[in-house]
């Protein structure tokens, strides 16, 4: 079982070469859009594309050698990248943000951020609800004193603010 | 003696009581940015910058905004002794070089005289980068006048490669990083020519990325993922300091006079290079090492191997500005977003900032006086304060750290594509991290992308696309040489040590 956790999800060797492959694909994408806006010499000077192409060139070359020189390290291969384990614990912080991101589109920042707080606490810090709602409500309570109240940056808002009356 | 007229005249602006309460606030604020985990002076920064949007339109608001985001600064800097020397973790890459020394101290009991070490070595560098500031900045911000466009480009030119050459990592890692910041910089509607660059059609992408997203993802998000893997406790020694100590230590500290020069030397020449804070601060302690009378007791609890690391990287830190508000070319991540912060302001950062702005010029320059004074003050007396904030439980102050990166990101433009792309940019930079892609090439070039770009046009223009224009005076020659020596630095090295060990081989 132990061991099972360690093992690694991902070799450093094949995480060096699937990033340098998307920084290159990036450096590919700006070089073609440059030289479809005009990287040459215009009429009165440079036109839009003439340094972003290169700038996408060097991406491509630096993201190559990059990538050679992982192709050929082999001794990366054994090397891990993120162990199973931490990969678990990355997921479980990643995917609930991403999840936190979509809801402050649906109840606001507040209700949003409350609910994100609660939810860390119960998952990784395995507190009892008593514990929770205080700390997760008063947590945002004082956010929206801060920004609303004392720096006037309004921040978006949901159904629950509408019901209070807070907007 | 000009300048210290102007800087007297400094003091009065900076000296209000509003900008008093601001510098404190800063301070503090700063400190506790540097000790959480996650947030540092960049990305600390950068999520306050939107409250001084309404702060810098009142009359004198500019001057105001800057104390309170450079105080913060110092206090970022303070506050990564902090975990340095008590939690052995170093919050920024240059407080590493002080957990060396700091935290076997620590565990030996003696974390009081550490700490006071710490801070006031790095009171002291702070200090002697701010009166070369002093004296120095008008000096070079008089010289930049007579740049133009080619001379400003190479000056860019020279800090980039001054990246690539002098960094130590891998080069070509260093080359990306710092091009997909400039390729981002040009993403959107090109001032000059009016046409959409990189937009594929989406309109979330005309107004470009904003550096300030960039770093809020890249520091914040990406260092609470790497966090993670570590485990989610904070061990850490307690952090009793009293008036006592303090002053055992203090006593203690004029014995090592000679370190703290050198030190406050290394870190002043090299924060003016970018990225120069985490080497000048590991050279120092080498230095400090080697001549040191008890330099093979280095590493198990020194009190002078923590006044090396931390004159340096404060020094260092502090001397960023000087080619920040001078030249307009900031000498460290932090250091760029308060010049991302300039330009929003509407102020534009270089030489001629002295002429048009001195008010706001010589203020910022007293406020780093004060403002480091109320930093020493600040520390010395709440450090088990600052030093309980990490004992509140990671998945309490982890969730509160993203949230209070969600709401910096999203109050740059109120928008919430910015939201997404900071969890985009967070994944990124956990992933650049781990596989050692340095992050600040990319933030500068973030930041400086369009003004090189202009002055590259602007330069080639005039000389009808001769590239040769940057060679084409003594000035413009030089900087562009210098930027090419370093460039090939550690090519050079090569070769010159090959030359030398074939001659010695000759000569035997």
């Amino acid at each position: 079982m132990e061991k099972e956790k360690q093992r690694s999800a991902a070799s450093v060797r094949a995480v060096e070469i699937g990033v340098a492959a998307v920084v290159f694909l990036f450096g590919a994408v700006v070089v073609f859009d440059s030289h479809r806006v005009g990287a040459r010499w215009g009429d009165d000077g440079p036109q839009a594309g003439y340094f972003p192409f290169y700038v996408g060139l060097l991406i491509c070359l630096s993201s190559a050698a990059v990538l050679a020189s992982a192709l050929r390290n082999t001794a990366l291969a054994a090397e891990s990248f993120v162990s199973r384990e931490e990969l678990k614990m990355i997921l479980t912080v990643l995917v609930p943000t991403v999840v936190y991101v979509a809801l402050i589109a649906f109840l606001g920042f507040y209700v949003a951020s409350t609910i994100y707080i609660a939810y860390f606490m119960w998952r990784l810090g395995k507190y009892a609800w008593v514990k929770i709602a205080p700390i997760s409500i008063g947590v945002s309570v004082a956010f929206f004193l801060i920004f609303e109240i004392w720096f006037a940056v309004p921040l978006p808002k949901g159904p629950l603010e509408a019901a209070l009356g807070l907007n | 003696m000009e300048e210290i007229n102007a800087l007297l005249q400094g003091f009065g602006v900076a000296l209000s009581p509003f900008n008093l309460l601001l510098m404190f606030a800063g301070v503090v604020l700063g400190i506790i940015i540097g000790v959480l985990p996650g947030l540092g002076g960049a990305n600390g920064v950068a999520i306050l910058l939107p409250l001084t949007f309404s702060m810098a339109q009142q009359p004198g608001g500019t001057t105001s905004a800057i104390i309170l985001l450079s105080c913060i600064y110092w206090g970022a800097l303070f506050g990564g002794a902090i975990t340095s020397i008590l939690f052995n973790i170093p919050g920024e890459p240059w407080s590493v070089a002080t957990t060396f020394d700091g935290h076997p101290l620590a565990q030996k009991g003696r974390a009081g005289s550490a700490l006071t070490a710490a801070f006031t070595s790095s009171f002291f560098g702070a200090l002697v980068a701010v009166i070369m500031i002093t004296f120095l900045s008008p000096v070079v911000a008089g010289f930049a006048l007579r740049f133009g466009p080619p001379e400003f480009f190479s000056v860019y030119l020279l800090t980039f490669c001054a990246f690539v050459g002098m960094s130590g990592g891998n080069a070509a890692k260093t080359v990306a990083s710092m091009m997909i910041g400039f390729a981002l910089a040009a993403v959107g509607l090109d001032s000059v020519t009016g046409t959409l660059r990189l937009t594929f059609g989406f309109t979330s992408l005309l107004k470009g990325f904003d550096f300030l997203i960039a770093v809020i993802g890249l520091f914040g998000i990406g260092e609470i993922l790497e966090t993670l893997e570590e485990g989610l406790a904070f061990k850490g020694a307690s952090a009793r300091i009293n008036a006592k100590v303090v002053l055992e230590t203090w006593k203690e500290l004029p014995r090592y006079w000679a370190t703290s020069l050198r030190s406050a030397a290394v870190g002043c020449f090299m924060g003016i290079v970018p990225g120069g804070a985490t080497p000048a601060s590991f050279m120092s302690y080498g230095l400090a090492q080697r001549f040191s009378k008890d330099g093979k007791d280095f590493g198990k609890g020194k009190v002078e191997g923590v006044v090396a690391p931390e004159t340096a990287a404060h020094a260092a830190g502090t001397s960023a500005l000087l080619p920040m508000i001078t030249l307009g070319v900031p000498g460290s991540p932090t250091a760029a977003v308060l010049l991302g912060g300039l330009l929003i302001w509407g102020l534009q950062p270089g030489p001629l900032l002295f002429v048009e702005k001195p008010d706001f010029v010589w203020g910022l320059i007293a406020s780093m006086y004060l403002g480091n004074i109320a930093g020493l003050i600040v520390v010395l007396t709440c450090v088990p304060l600052f030093a309980a904030i990490l004992r509140v439980p990671f998945s309490i102050i982890a969730p509160v750290i993203i949230v209070i990166c969600a709401i910096g990101a999203y109050t740059v433009h109120n928008s919430m594509f910015d939201v997404w792309l900071m969890v985009v940019f967070g994944v990124v930079g956990y992933a650049f991290k781990k596989l050692r892609y340095p992050l600040a090439p990319m933030v500068l070039a973030l930041v400086l992308g369009d003004r090189a770009e202009e002055n590259f046009r602007n330069a080639i223009k005039g000389s009808q696309g001769d590239l040769l224009v940057f060679f084409s005076n003594g000035l413009v020659g030089s900087l562009t040489g210098l930027a090419l020596i370093l460039l090939f630095w550690p090519l050079i090295r090569a070769l010159w040590r090959g030359l030398l060990r074939r001659g010695s081989r000759r000569a035997a």
